[in-house]
């Protein structure tokens, strides 16, 4: 027991200060762009914190932004430990939101109590199966999955704008002859309940949350969360311990998809518009919160509990770039490419970090078996 | 009513305008054939042709010069090539991630610029259609083939030069040997990081190359995501043409092909805007078909996506 405690403080404070460092990294260089555009970095930065969380209302819209990304995030969690790298999470967002939309067209009279469980429960669905399609083309047919999941998130967004255009149209786009490529206001039965009046604060933040503590509690506290992750870390002492790799690989990239498709079913039904809209593009729909979710897991560790701070972290930078905008003329595209440095410094300080537990590791060697998944890895959230 | 609007001008004008749209993929996927034979996966293309593109316009519409622009493309391709081989040779980064972070730089970034920069959306010159004398009056072919522009050309170009590169230069064999196996080359004398840095480089100049051939050659102009996904595509291109120029090319022209035909349907009414969502989804199933086609027949580089740790 005294090497265990030995070994928790150095992994928790390099586990911790990596990602921290890597967004320093990445603001610096933000500042450098910053100074070089001709604004000053400091008020720049002072306007970013003020529009995500200079009142209320801002900090409501960061939660609402921080949302799809701690969703596609906690699946992140899920696949990335299982070694799944899954880049399909605009797919899956895609469809999550088109099977809820369909069941909020298809039944809209049914009562609130009803409805907004069956829509969320549906976007989960359906962006599981989603996600198990190159899940099953990975475990059985040996196609690699980022490669099956850029395609897929192809064929979702046509698939979107094939139905938006046509069977899910707003009849009143076709009466009016303008044709936008959306659906009528969905069912009140399914909007997203506002918890603080004057915000657009909705139960999904809520949902989001404790959903984070449950895949907390699956990952590290059941036997199929322990499995993924063993499946993860060694697949061959896995399959010697009579874990069925295959079926693991599946549903690591089942349950990645559904949160996906959950956070694009809370995208629709918690929007002010009410509506599903398309402008011809992933992007259009999910804002990029596909991606964006990988970037806040990253940060997160791919832990699910440290993942909501980076979600909230990434969503502020993302509400509080429309105030920077206004207040230093610098276009709000500049988060999108600071999210990116941002990924590229954590994955490239992931040497360092590994460097460091491998150093530690030789000096004490641990006495697990090979199939346990190193408590390393864990040990920051325990 | 659908054979009278299929006339053989449309078929032609069809056909042409698909070897003009295949030309961006082509350069991009040829480029990234290049870092995955060496066992690089470069997933940042994306981001790479949208600061190409971008940087190739803004050049064209401050200098009116052409070759300033492919210039400065190239100037971007190299930049970005040597950051993205640091992160993924030197630092052994995870590729298929450290490959997302590149895409989103360049498409905040490209956007960024743009915004800053250029604001309003001005027309850029763009290459002329080259007036071949004699192949290019020829009836049929002469429109299909012979009346497009340079950077249409120098794409094509590419499929000979670089299968020649590939098998039949001493590089081409390195290329390979790091690719497959990369502590024998090393045993052998073989610089595997060198070759890694080259090749990943090299993808990235032609991936950066393969934007502008977007805002200087085939449409003149820049906006927010030009590229709309395309360098992605032209990695799963990579794979789809088995790791052979050939097979890329191959590749390419059936998603050029399919997006004239989802163009000319939208213009000339020939296929109804829905039948145009569904054709544009054909080519990423037939690629998804094409991977699991490919991994039971053809071998991937065995080191494909997996840093090289000397004496490990």
């Amino acid at each position: 027991m005294p090497s265990l405690l030995k070994r928790l403080p150095l992994g928790a404070i390099v586990d911790v200060l990596m990602p921290v460092l890597a967004v320093l990294g990445a603001l610096l260089v933000g500042a450098l762009m910053l100074i070089a555009l001709g604004a000053n970095p400091v008020e720049a930065y002072g306007a970013l914190l003020e529009g995500a969380f200079g009142s209320a209302n801002a900090i409501a819209e960061t939660a609402v932004k921080a949302t799809p990304l701690l969703l596609v995030g906690l699946g992140i969690c899920i696949s990335f430990r299982a070694n799944v790298i899954n880049i399909g999470g605009e797919g899956q967002m895609v469809v999550g939101a088109l099977f809820a939309v369909a069941v909020a067209l298809a039944v809209p009279n049914l009562p609130p109590l009803l409805l907004l469980p069956a829509v969320l429960l549906v976007g989960f669905l359906a962006g599981g199966l989603w996600g198990g399609i190159p899940g099953v083309l990975k475990a059985y047919l040996n196609v690699n999955e980022i490669l099956s999941t850029i395609m897929l998130n192809i064929v979702a967004v046509q698939g979107m704008n094939f139905l938006l255009r046509g069977a899910m149209i707003d009849p009143a786009e076709i009466e009016a002859g303008t044709r936008i490529p959306q659906t009528m206001r969905l069912s009140p039965a399914a909007d997203l309940p506002v918890l603080v009046p004057d915000t657009r604060l909705h139960l999904g933040v809520i949902i989001a949350l404790v959903l984070a503590v449950f895949v907390y509690i699956f990952l590290w506290r059941t036997t199929i969360g322990y499995r993924i992750r063993a499946v993860g870390h060694n697949p061959e002492a896995s399959r010697y311990a009579g874990i069925n790799v295959k079926q693991y690989t599946v549903l690591a990239l089942v349950l990645s998809g559904a949160f996906a498709g959950l956070a694009g079913a809370i995208l629709v039904f918690g929007s002010e518009s009410h509506r599903m809209v398309t402008d011809g593009s992933a992007t259009g729909f999910t804002g990029s919160a596909g991606f964006n979710g990988i970037v806040a897991a990253l940060f997160g560790g791919l832990h699910p509990l440290t993942t909501i701070p980076a979600s909230f972290l990434f969503g502020a930078l993302l509400v509080g770039a429309n105030k920077l905008q206004r207040a230093v003329q610098v276009p709000a595209a500049l988060i999108g490419a600071l999210n990116g440095l941002v990924v590229i410094f954590v994955v490239s300080t992931d040497l360092i970090r590994r460097r460091l537990t491998q150093r530690r590791a030789l000096r004490e060697p641990q006495p697990e078996s090979e199939t346990r998944p190193p408590q390393t890895e864990s040990s920051h959230a325990k | 009513m659908l054979s009278e609007l299929l006339t053989t001008d449309v078929l032609i004008g069809i056909v042409a305008s698909g070897i003009r749209l295949a030309t961006s993929y082509l350069y991009a996927a040829i480029g990234e054939t290049f870092g995955q034979l060496s066992g690089v996966l470069n997933l940042g293309v994306d981001g790479i042709m949208l600061m190409g593109a971008f940087g190739a316009y803004y050049a064209v519409i401050k200098t009116d010069s052409l070759f300033l622009g492919v210039l400065t493309a190239v100037g971007i391709g190299l930049i970005m090539g040597l950051a993205m081989a640091y992160v993924s040779v030197t630092l052994q980064a995870e590729q298929g991630i450290s490959g997302i972070g590149f895409y989103l730089f360049g498409l905040g970034m490209s956007d960024l610029l743009f915004r800053k920069l250029v604001g309003t959306p001005l027309p850029a010159s763009t290459f002329p259609r080259l007036h071949i004398p004699l192949l290019s009056d020829m009836p049929i072919l002469g429109e299909v083939f012979f009346r497009h522009s340079l950077m249409v050309y120098l794409a094509f170009l590419l499929v000979p030069i670089s299968s020649y590169v590939i098998n039949r230069t001493t590089f081409g064999l390195k290329v390979r040997a790091v690719g497959q196996n990369p502590e024998a080359g090393d045993t052998l004398g073989i610089n595997v990081n060198r070759i890694r840095y080259t090749t990943v480089i090299l993808g990235s100049v032609l991936a950066a190359v393969g934007g502008a051939s977007l805002s200087i050659a085939l449409l003149g102009i820049f906006q927010q995501n030009l590229t709309n996904g395309q360098g992605f595509i032209a990695v799963a291109l990579v794979y789809f043409g088995a790791w052979r120029p050939a097979g890329v090319m191959g590749g390419a022209l059936l998603y050029g092909l399919v997006a004239a035909l989802v163009l000319a349907g939208n213009t000339t009414g020939i296929i109804p805007r829905s039948g145009a969502d569904i054709a544009a989804m054909m080519p990423a199933l037939l690629t998804i078909l094409a991977l699991v086609i490919a991994t039971r027949q053809v071998h991937q580089p065995a080191a494909l996506s997996k840093p090289y740790k000397r004496g490990e």
